[in-house]
C-alpha cells in the first residue's frame, strides 16, 4: 500500500498542453499488495484513478484486462465500469492495459484450487483469461473501481466549487453541479490528482442499474459487422515482413535436416532460418511465405510420444486399473458392497482428442530493438508471454510490451504461446524489423495442444426403480502437467482436478457413489479446451447415469431431480428445463426421443434437454432447451449467445470431430476433416438463466458439457441405440 | 502488372497470376476485411463479391478475376451500414466476429438473387460458411430481417 500511495501523491510535471497534471489513485483494493500498473506510465495530463480507469483532458479510458476471444469480455468489463462511473459505454475509450499483478485473475485461481483461489492468485499472479472467470472475478472489482472514481471526481468538483460532494450528481461523463452546470470528467483530472481518493464507496443497488441486467449492445458489435474490427492477424506497420513456420508435427520433436534450396529462390523470400523444432520462412507476403515453406524438404525427428491413436488407446486401457494410481475420489456410501448385492450394469465410454481450431489461425507480430520488445497478439496469458520474451531476448520485463489484440476465437487455444515464441525467435534474429508470423490452417491443426482423449468405465446397480450404486473410473492425461510445464517450467503443487472435473464434483446424492480418476502418462501434449475436464466427464457421467436410470425403468428427468434433492439450486434448474420443454417423458414414439443431461461446471448448474427424430436419412436434432443457474444475468443478450453458442460448439464436436494420430500427428489438418455443426443442422435452441443463487457466474463454458450426453441420450430414446463413443457419426448418420 | 477494381477504386499490383485474391487484398492492398480461415474454400471467411457474386477469395487466383471486387469494407460502413450489416448489428450476431465478414458477404449476395427466401433456402445458402463460435441461430434471424428490409425497398 505504502508504495502506491507515495506514487499517488507525487506531483506531476505541468506540460505545455491545456490540461495538465495527473492523478493516480490506488483505491481499488485497499489491501492489495499489487501496485497500480498505470502509475508508471502516465503522461502529462493523465490520471489513473484505479488500475482500471485512466482520465486525461480528452476523457476517460477504461482498462479491460480480460482478453476478448469472442465471448464479449471487453463489452461486459466496459459495462461493469460504466454502470458506476456514469459514462457512455458505447462512446468511452477502452484499452486492455498491460500485464500487471493488479489484474490477477482471482476467480480462476479459485477454479484451479477450490477454496484457496486467493492464495494461488497471490503466489502465482496470473493475468489469465479462462475458466469462465471474467464475470465472477470482475463483477465487484470493476463496479467498485467505477464507483471510487466517480466519488473521487465528485470530491474534486466539490473542492473546485466550494460545495459539498453530496450535493453533486454524475451523468454521462460529467459531474453535475446543483446549478445544472456540467463539468467533464477530463477537466477534473488535475484536481483529482491532489486529493485523497474516496475509498468507502457504496455500490448501487441492482434496481438502480441502467445497463446491467438489461438488453445492451455489445461494444464491438458495429465493428464486427462492418469489417472494421482488427484482429491480431490484421497487424500492419511500416517495414513489416511476413513469416510462417513449419515445426515438427510430432510436437516436441526436432529437425533432423532440411533442404531449402528451392524455397530460397522463390519470389519474395527474404530469409529461411531454423527455429525451435522447425524452420521459418520470412517473405514479403504471407502466401509467398506459405508456398516457400511448403517447398522446404524437412526430415523430422520422431515425436516424443506414441505415434498412433491405436497405441494411445492401449495406454489408456492399461491405466484403467483400480489401485494405487487413483488420483481423486468421490466416495459416498459403500459402493463395493452395493455392487456385490445386485446385477451389475457395466459400460465403457470413449472420447477422442479434439482441436480448438478457432477460425483465426495462430499469429503474432513482434518488433525487437535493442531498447524494447513489442508483441502484438491475441493471447489469454499476457504475463507468461512477457516472461518468456524476457527469457529469450534478455530485455528487462519493463521493456517488454505485450499488446493484447482481439481474437478470432480461442476456446482455450490461446492459453499457450508457442506461436509467439517462434515469432520472437525470428524477430530477435532481425532486430529493427517488425515480423508478422502466421500459421497456415494445416500448421494450426497439427500443432494444437489438444483436448485429451479419455476412457471411462461405469459400473452400477439399480433397486426398486431407483439408482442404487454408481461407480465411474476415468483415465485421462493430466492437463495441468502438460500445460503448466510449458508455461512455467513445472506444474503447480496442487492436485490435477481436471481429470475428474465435471465427474466427481456433481451434486447428486446417490446412495453409493464413487468417481475415481487415473492419470495416464503423457502422450500428445494436451491443454485446456472449452470447459476443460467437464467437456469429457460430463459425457461419461451423464451417459452412464442415463443407462442406470433406464435400467431402473425411471424417467430420466424425474430420477435426476430425485437424486439432486439435496441441492435445491440444481433441482430448480432441472425443473425449469423440464417446464421449458413441456416434458412428458423421453421416448416419444415414431423415432422421436428426448435426452437429458446435467453438469455442474465452473460453479454453474446447467441442464439441457435435446429432442431428435430418426428419419430415413438419419438423425435430425430438432430442439434444444437449456437452463443454467448463474446468480445474475448481467448481459442477457450475450448470455444467450454464450449459452447457445456453447451448445452449437459442443454438438458439432460430439457429432463429427476427432483427431486421430498417425506418424505422431493428427490426420485431420483442415476443417473438411473436422467439421463442426453447419447452419442447416442447427436446431432451435432456447436457453434461460436462473437467478436463485447468490454467486455470480460466467457462461462461456458451462453450456458445453451437457450437450454431448443429452444428444447421445436422446438418440437412445429415439432409436434404442446406446452410443458410447464420440464422435457419434461413426455409429449413426446425421442429416 | 495486374489491375483490379476493388470497392470502386482501380488498383495496380505486381503479383503472380496465381496469387490467391485473398492474399493480394490482405498483404498487398492492406484490405483486411476478408479473412484467412482455411485457405481451401471450405470456411467462407474470405468471401468477397466479384460483380455481386459471392466468391471464396482464397481459391480465386488474381489472374482469373474478371469483374469488380467488393469486400466487406465496400459493402457499407459503420456510419452507413448495408441492410445486411444493419440486421447483423440489430441481432448482435457476432461473437469473435472473425467469420462474420464472410457470412455477411455471403448473405448480401444471396439476398440479391433471392429477396424472399424461405428457411430452406437460407439454410442452403448459408451452410457453407463456418462459424466456430456457433452464431448460426442469429445468422438465420438476421438474414430474415435483412430480407424484409431489402424486400421492402
Ligand atoms: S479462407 Fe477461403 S474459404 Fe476459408
Ligand atoms: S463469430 Fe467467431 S467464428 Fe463466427
Amino acid at each position: 500500500m505504502g508504495k502506491a500511495r507515495t506514487i499517488a501523491r507525487r506531483t506531476f510535471l505541468v506540460g505545455s498542453v491545456a490540461v495538465t497534471g495527473g492523478v493516480a489513485f490506488s483505491v481499488w483494493r485497499v489491501n492489495t499488495p499489487f501496485a497500480n500498473p498505470l502509475l508508471g506510465d502516465l503522461k502529462d495530463g493523465e490520471a489513473a484513478i484505479t488500475p482500471f480507469i485512466k482520465i486525461d483532458g480528452s476523457g476517460v479510458t477504461l482498462i479491460t484486462p480480460r482478453a476478448d476471444k469472442g465471448q464479449g469480455a471487453y463489452s461486459i468489463q466496459t459495462y461493469l465500469l460504466a454502470e458506476e462511473l456514469d459514462v457512455d459505454p458505447l462512446k468511452v475509450k477502452t484499452s486492455v492495459g498491460k500485464p500487471a499483478k493488479a489484474y490477477t485473475n482471482f476467480a480462476l485461481g479459485e477454479e484451479i484450487m477450490p477454496g484457496r483461489g486467493h492464495i494461488l492468485g497471490k503466489l502465482m499472479p496470473m493475468q489469465m483469461t479462462g475458466g469462465s472467470s471474467t464475470v465472477p472475478d470482475m463483477y465487484v472489482r470493476l463496479r467498485r473501481a467505477g464507483a471510487a472514481a466517480r466519488e473521487t471526481l465528485k470530491e474534486a468538483a466539490a473542492k473546485l466549487h466550494n460545495l459539498s460532494a453530496d450535493k453533486l450528481k454524475t451523468e454521462n461523463g460529467h459531474v453535475i453541479l446543483p446549478s445544472g452546470e456540467k463539468i467533464a470528467y477530463g477537466a477534473l483530472a488535475e484536481t483529482a490528482a491532489k486529493i485523497n481518493p474516496v475509498k468507502n464507496v457504496k455500490l448501487r443497488d441492482p434496481s438502480e442499474w441502467k445497463f446491467l441486467g438489461r438488453d445492451i449492445q455489445r461494444t464491438d458489435i458495429v465493428a464486427k459487422s462492418t469489417g472494421t474490427q482488427d484482429y491480431g492477424i490484421d497487424m500492419e506497420m511500416e517495414g513489416l515482413v511476413y513469416a510462417t513456420v513449419r515445426a515438427n508435427p510430432g510436437i516436441g520433436g526436432g529437425v533432423k535436416s532440411f533442404d531449402a534450396s528451392d524455397a530460397t529462390k522463390m519470389r519474395g523470400v527474404h530469409k529461411i532460418m531454423p527455429v525451435a523444432h522447425g524452420v521459418a520462412v520470412i517473405a514479403d507476403n504471407s502466401w509467398r511465405a506459405f508456398k516457400a515453406a511448403e517447398a522446404i524438404n524437412i526430415e523430422w525427428e520422431p515425436g516424443p510420444y506414441p505415434p498412433t491413436s491405436a497405441q494411445m488407446w492401449k495406454i489408456l486401457e492399461k491405466n484403467l486399473v483400480p489401485g494405487s494410481k487413483a488420483i481423486k475420489n468421490r466416495k459416498d456410501g459403500n459402493v463395493d458392497a452395493a455392487l456385490k448385492s445386485g446385477d451389475v450394469i457395466e459400460a465403457q465410454y470413449r472420447v477422442p482428442y479434439l482441436a480448438h481450431a478457432p477460425l483465426e489461425p495462430m499469429n503474432a507480430t513482434v518488433l525487437i530493438t535493442d531498447e524494447r520488445v513489442d508483441i502484438w497478439t491475441g493471447t489469454q496469458i499476457p504475463d507468461f508471454v512477457q516472461k518468456h520474451a524476457v527469457k529469450m531476448t534478455g530485455h528487462k520485463a519493463k521493456d517488454v510490451f505485450v499488446h493484447v489484440l482481439p481474437m478470432g476465437g480461442s476456446f482455450g487455444r490461446r492459453l499457450e504461446d508457442t506461436y509467439v515464441l517462434q515469432t520472437l525467435e525470428i524477430a530477435n534474429s532481425m532486430r529493427g524489423t517488425p515480423v508478422k508470423m502466421t500459421w497456415t490452417r494445416e500448421e494450426d491443426f497439427s500443432h494444437d495442444y489438444v483436448r485429451p482423449m479419455a476412457l471411462s468405465r461405469g459400473r452400477g446397480t439399480v433397486k426398486d426403480g431407483k439408482v442404487e450404486a454408481f461407480d465411474l473410473d476415468i483415465v485421462c492425461q493430466s492437463i495441468a502437467k502438460s500445460q503448466f510445464v510449458r508455461l512455467m517450467g513445472s506444474a503447480p503443487p496442487i492436485p490435477d482436478t481436471s481429470i475428474t472435473q465435471g465427474g466427481d464434483d456433481q451434486p447428486y446424492s446417490i446412495p453409493n457413489y464413487r468417481v475415481t480418476g487415473y492419470k495416464a502418462p503423457e502422450m500428445a501434449p494436451v491443454s485446456s479446451w472449452r470447459s476443460v475436464g467437464a467437456s469429457h466427464n460430463g459425457f461419461h457421467h451423464e451417459c452412464f447415469l442415463d443407462e442406470l436410470i433406464d435400467a431402473a425403468g425411471a424417467d430420466p428427468l424425474k430420477e435426476r431431480i430425485r437424486l439432486l434433492q439435496n441441492d435445491p439450486l440444481s433441482v430448480k434448474v432441472l425443473e425449469e428445463v423440464g417446464r421449458m420443454s413441456g416434458w412428458t417423458g423421453h421416448k416419444l414414439g415414431n423415432g422421436r426421443g428426448r435426452g437429458v443431461a446435467f453438469t455442474l461446471s465452473f460453479g454453474v448448474r446447467t441442464a439441457e434437454i435435446i429432442e431428435v427424430v430418426n428419419t430415413e436419412a438419419g438423425i435430425i436434432i430438432e430442439k434444444v432447451w437449456g437452463a443454467a443457474e448463474v446468480g445474475k444475468v448481467l448481459d442477457p443478450i450475450n448470455f444467450e449467445a454464450q449459452f447457445s453458442g456453447g451448445i452449437v460448439f459442443a454438438l458439432g464436436h460430439a457429432m463429427n470431430c476427432e483427431l486421430t494420430y498417425e506418424d505422431y500427428y493428427p490426420k485431420q489438418t483442415n476443417y473438411y476433416a473436422y467439421e463442426g455443426l453447419k447452419l442447416y443442422q442447427t436446431p432451435d435452441i432456447q436457453v434461460k438463466g436462473l437467478e436463485n443463487g447468490d454467486q455470480i457466474k460466467g457462461m462461456g463454458e458451462p453450456g458445453v458439457p451437457p450437450a454431448a450426453p443429452a444428444l447421445a441420450n436422446a438418440i437412445f430414446a429415439a432409436t434404442g441405440h446406446r452410443i458410447r463413443q464420440l464422435p457419434l457419426y461413426k455409429a449413426i448418420d446425421f442429416v | 502488372m495486374t489491375k483490379l477494381i476493388v470497392n470502386g477504386i482501380e488498383r495496380t499490383l505486381d503479383v503472380e497470376e496465381d496469387m490467391p485474391l485473398l492474399w493480394a487484398l490482405r498483404d498487398e492492398l492492406k484490405i483486411h476485411g476478408p479473412k484467412y480461415g482455411c485457405g481451401i474454400a471450405f470456411c467462407g471467411a474470405c468471401t468477397v463479391h466479384i460483380d455481386g457474386e459471392a466468391v471464396r477469395s482464397c481459391q480465386m487466383p488474381v489472374g482469373d478475376v474478371d469483374g469488380e471486387i467488393t469486400t466487406i469494407e465496400g459493402l457499407g460502413s459503420p456510419e452507413a451500414p448495408h441492410a445486411v450489416q444493419a440486421a447483423w448489428i440489430e441481432h448482435q450476431v457476432a461473437q469473435c466476429g472473425y467469420c462474420q465478414a464472410g457470412q455477411i458477404m455471403q448473405a448480401a449476395s444471396f439476398l440479391r438473387q433471392n429477396s424472399d427466401p424461405d428457411d430452406a433456402a437460407i439454410d442452403d445458402a448459408m451452410s457453407a460458411n463456418l462459424c466456430r463460435c456457433g452464431t448460426y441461430p442469429r445468422i438465420r434471424a438476421a438474414v430474415k430481417t435483412a430480407a424484409k428490409k431489402l424486400g421492402g425497398s
